[in-house]
């Protein structure tokens, strides 16, 4: 069965008993199971195709919300409530959510489907979904490959085709990177645009949920749903919340705004293949009129020292929480409690993890706090300063999203440092605390798809929607 | 030359009072200690993924209302940290306090040792979440644990180290308790461990002024212990220093049986807390406006009402203090004062004295509060006034009193005067006649009063009394008496 792209269109054909949302439903979860060898989902809800039956009603007499039709997944670091919430990792390989995430319950609220739990990264650390408990998920353009991380397999059950949007998150571009990997679009809001409330802490002063979707109507229609305030999460803004989906079937006015190009992303490392394809883009946004202005962001050199510094604080005393005693993996073989909180630690918390909260540990310590973490506050106050400066300049900022196109599977997993280099082009967003999307941008010689990242002012995602309309509209002009 | 004067203790508390606020600090938690164990929890304080506190804005009142209390500067924007440490009563595996930027902070309260004031300064005061309690005695091998208290608010009062006595340090830690009951934000119960204490403490030769290095005494739970840990401790800094060796810092645990101080394990105090800012919570944000109301809402406390009953109603220092120890009684007392019909000084003096000695009295025998004496302000003035204007005897008043207190206030002064035919015989020619008889009846005692022995009025008075029945008016008997004496 042929499934209409977008959920506006299975709405309108289920009012007109083309077909139900059953058969959607039963479309997808056959699907589901014949790419099991993606290992995208974790689990999938047994009460689907029920869930499917009432909103089909609703739809049918004219009582349905406004995501009605819109079948989703969710990174399993989102919590569900009566649902697994492993976050991939061993010490919560048991544990089911006692309650909602904001995001997910504003979903549910209007009708959207979960269809099930997607695969991560192990506490969404990660660049390549191979720190999984559930073992690593694979790319469906090519097999060989990692879909990217840590949102995996968000990245995945859309890419494949297994549900129209995915719930994801970020910390330091687990959305943008894989969605590059995998050939879709992929959002990152502004730092307080979607409540945090549900989503399992990595590091709580850079993570955001995000969408990841093949149609861009889908994912405005969800942002509209899921972001805006909520009393639950004290970091979330109150600035209202734009009408996305409106923004998109407005015209755009080429001339009326200016793209920054960062000279920083386009130096070394860069994959030439993604280097002559964006510079390609850029001439063409060029000739169609927008104004193209070169500008620098010298911090950005410190991205990545920040970056892992100031997380791996942050989750060091995020995932203190996990130590047996209230709930998750407990190693009973110890005869004290030091050594249950070490056995349990140990045996649940996979290697990338641990490595984390070693360095995060560290760098709070007492003797070198001031030395990596008050120093890494201040360099990242200086590279948000970078940011504001460019954007006296420019409205959006254009860069690739990642270095290279989607490596192989087992070929950096022995190299943290060079795995950690993926994020060069996102993580300073995360630092900035501003939204950013990765635009699906073309392939390489081996097929592999890349995307261009757009950057925007804080809290301007309509921006972002309006540019991935002029850049989709602009590569399919070929 | 003994310990006590060739060394002068250095002492800084740290004290701990848990808020009354209806919720927990950071959900909705309610912080009711009566409820079944790990029934007041949910996923926020019980540490679950994804969960992020939110702020109660009545601990940032509650807070200021002490930072204004002791005289504090109040931070504009301060923010919360977190204190990371495993434990299992901590769920989260650190605990929200606040640590570079302290709410309250350069405040000071003046404290009265025998009639002396001296000022000791704050530090600081921030707020902080409580751990769960952790029961080890339940079983043999488990160790069960009651997240009730976990997230229940606290503020931390942390002291300058300008106690310089245990006298110091007792009457400090009484006056912050004062303090912390007057503003109706901790009930004061250390037994229960709703306030709690470290000391920290430290000596030097008497007459320099270098500090010693200090030990921390932790968790101090009653007056008597404070006292006697912070003695032991001097005691044993003493010894060291007495015998050439240096004074190392340590957290130190008390031993109230033998009352000894004793270092913790290496291990236990080897703490590196990994302070950071708190991500999940935003700035705390206190504005001019919110300061002044509260300014204005902050009820009289302890020191500011004695100092009242001293000018205003011309009580002695001792019946001030004293009234104002329970703020409840004091209340009490500014009622009886204000029923009076006119507030004289001898009216108020008599109203005080009725307070400490009846009011304290039928409270401690039925261990009740004053709010469960059914016995109301107007009528304890009536019966003030009843007294002081000679219709009743002290004897007499100290009956009707005792019949308020049993008729559960449903009678009045006057109803119970009459019922029990209490007016005083004031009727001088009645009185007259009883002297009369008393005297003939006892010659021999009349021979010896004239002759000197002046004393035996007593006995005269005494006899009138009985003849009475204790309602003569004991000054007209005085009276008549001295005149037929003289005759």
């Amino acid at each position: 069965m042929q499934i209409p792209a977008g959920f506006y269109q299975v709405k309108k054909d289920i009012e007109s008993h083309k077909y139900s949302l059953r058969d959607i439903m039963n479309e997808y979860l056959s699907r589901i199971e014949s790419n099991k060898d993606l290992n995208a989902f974790t689990c999938v809800f047994e009460d689907v195709t029920s869930r499917a039956d009432e909103v089909n009603e609703k739809i049918l007499n004219g009582s349905s919300g406004k995501l009605a039709g819109l079948i989703c997944s969710v990174k399993d670091v989102i919590s569900i409530k009566g649902k697994p919430l492993t976050c991939s990792s061993g010490i919560l390989s048991d544990f089911k959510a006692l309650y909602s995430a904001t995001a997910v319950e504003r979903l549910e609220n209007e009708d959207a489907i979960i269809i099930g739990k997607v695969n991560c990264d192990e506490f969404a650390m990660g660049s390549s979904n191979e720190n999984s408990f559930h073992g690593p998920v694979l790319n469906p353009i090519d097999k060989t490959r990692v879909p990217g991380g840590s949102s995996g397999g968000s990245a995945v059950s859309v890419a494949a085709d297994l549900c129209m949007i995915s719930l994801g998150s970020e910390t330091g571009g687990s959305i943008r990177q894989p969605a590059s990997y995998c050939g879709i679009t992929g959002l990152k809001v502004s730092y307080g645009r979607i409540s945090r409330f549900g989503l399992t802490a990595f590091a709580s002063s850079f993570d955001s949920i995000g969408v990841f979707g093949k149609e861009i109507s889908d994912i405005a229609s969800v942002l509209e749903v899921i972001a805006g305030y909520d009393e639950n999460d004290s970091t979330s803004s109150e600035i209202p919340v734009d009408r996305y989906c409106s923004i998109l079937e407005e015209d755009i006015n080429t001339e009326t705004f200016t793209i920054g190009i960062v000279d920083e992303y386009f130096s070394e490392g860069l994959n030439p293949e993604i280097k002559a394809g964006l510079n390609s883009l850029i001439e063409k946004l060029r000739a169609a009129g927008v104004k193209i202005k070169s500008v620098s962001l010298p911090y950005s050199k410190y991205v990545i020292q920040t970056y892992y510094i100031l997380t791996s604080a942050e989750a060091s005393s995020n995932l203190a929480r996990y130590d047996g005693v209230r709930y998750g993996l407990r190693e009973v073989n110890s005869t004290n409690l030091e050594e249950m909180y070490v056995n349990t630690r140990s045996e649940g918390f996979g290697t990338e993890v641990k490595r984390r909260i070693m360095l995060g540990t560290y760098v709070l310590s007492s003797g070198y706090y001031d030395a990596y973490y008050r120093k890494a506050q201040k360099v990242r106050r200086l590279i948000k300063s970078d940011f504001d400066r460019v954007f006296h300049e420019v409205d959006y900022i254009l860069s690739p999203t990642t270095p290279t196109t989607a490596f192989k599977l087992k070929e950096k997993i022995d190299d943290p440092l060079s795995m950690y280099l993926n994020d060069i082009y996102t993580a300073s967003i995360n630092l900035a605390g501003i939204p950013a999307i990765s635009i699906p941008a073309g392939y390489d010689s081996n097929g592999l798809p890349y995307g261009v990242q757009v950057i925007g002012k804080k809290f301007d995602e309509s921006g972002l929607f309006k540019m991935h309309k002029l850049i989709s509209n602009t590569i399919n002009s070929n | 030359m003994n310990n006590s004067s060739k060394y002068e203790p250095v002492i800084g508390l740290e004290i701990h009072a848990q808020m009354l606020t209806n919720s927990k600090a950071f959900c909705k938690c309610s912080t009711d200690f009566n409820s079944p164990a790990n029934s007041n929890v949910c996923p926020v304080c019980l540490g679950h993924p994804g969960v992020l506190p939110v702020l109660n804005e009545e601990l940032v009142n509650f807070i200021l209302k002490m930072g204004i209390a002791t005289n504090c500067h109040i931070r504009e924007r301060s923010i919360f940290a977190r204190k990371n440490y495993f434990y299992p009563d901590l769920s989260k595996g650190y605990q929200i306090s606040q640590f570079e930027t302290p709410i309250c902070y350069n405040g000071k309260v003046n404290i009265r040792i025998n009639g002396t004031a001296k000022t000791i300064g704050i530090t600081r005061i921030h707020m902080e979440e409580d751990a769960g309690k952790s029961i080890h005695d339940f079983s043999d091998n488990d160790t069960l644990i009651d997240f009730n208290r976990c997230g229940v608010p606290l503020i931390e009062i942390v002291s300058e180290p300008d106690i310089n006595s245990t006298t110091e340090a007792l009457q400090y830690l009484q006056d912050i308790r004062q303090i912390l009951i007057y503003l109706g934000i901790n009930d004061g119960n250390m037994e229960e461990g709703s306030l709690r204490c470290d000391a920290n403490v430290s000596i030097r030769p008497t007459g320099t002024t270098e500090l010693g290095t200090r030990t921390e005494i932790k968790n101090l739970n009653s007056f008597k212990n404070v006292v006697d840990a912070i003695e032991a401790e001097i005691n044993r800094q003493s010894k060291i220093l007495d015998a050439g060796n240096k004074v190392n810092y340590h957290t130190m645990n008390y031993n109230a049986k033998e009352k000894t101080t004793t270092p913790m394990r290496t291990k236990e105090e080897a703490h590196d807390y990994r302070y950071f800012p708190e991500p999940d919570l935003v700035y705390v944000v206190v504005n001019e406006q919110q300061i002044e109301r509260i300014k204005n809402e902050l009820p009289e406390l302890h020191d500011k009402k004695i100092q009242r009953y001293i000018s205003d109603y011309g009580l002695p220092v001792y019946d001030a203090e004293v009234i104002s120890a329970d703020k409840s009684i004091a209340d009490f007392f500014d009622k009886v004062v204000s029923s009076l019909k006119k507030p004289e000084t001898k009216l108020i003096k008599q109203a005080s004295n009725w307070i400490m000695t009846e009011v304290l009295r039928i409270l401690n025998e039925n261990k009740i509060n004053i709010d469960e004496l059914k016995i109301l302000p107007p009528s304890l003035a009536t019966l003030v006034e009843i007294i002081d204007s000679g219709q009743i005897n002290h004897n007499a008043g100290k009956e009707v009193f005792n019949e308020l207190y049993k008729s559960g206030g449903t009678k009045a002064p006057v109803d119970i005067i009459n019922e029990r035919n209490l007016s005083q015989l004031s009727d001088s020619s009645e009185i007259e006649t009883i002297v009369q008889k008393i005297l003939s009846e006892s010659q021999a005692e009349v021979e010896r009063f004239k002759e000197g022995e002046t004393k035996l009025r007593g006995f005269f008075v005494g006899k009138v009394m009985k003849e009475s029945k204790g309602k003569a008016n004991p000054k007209i008997v005085n009276e008549i008496l001295l005149k037929k004496l003289s005759e």
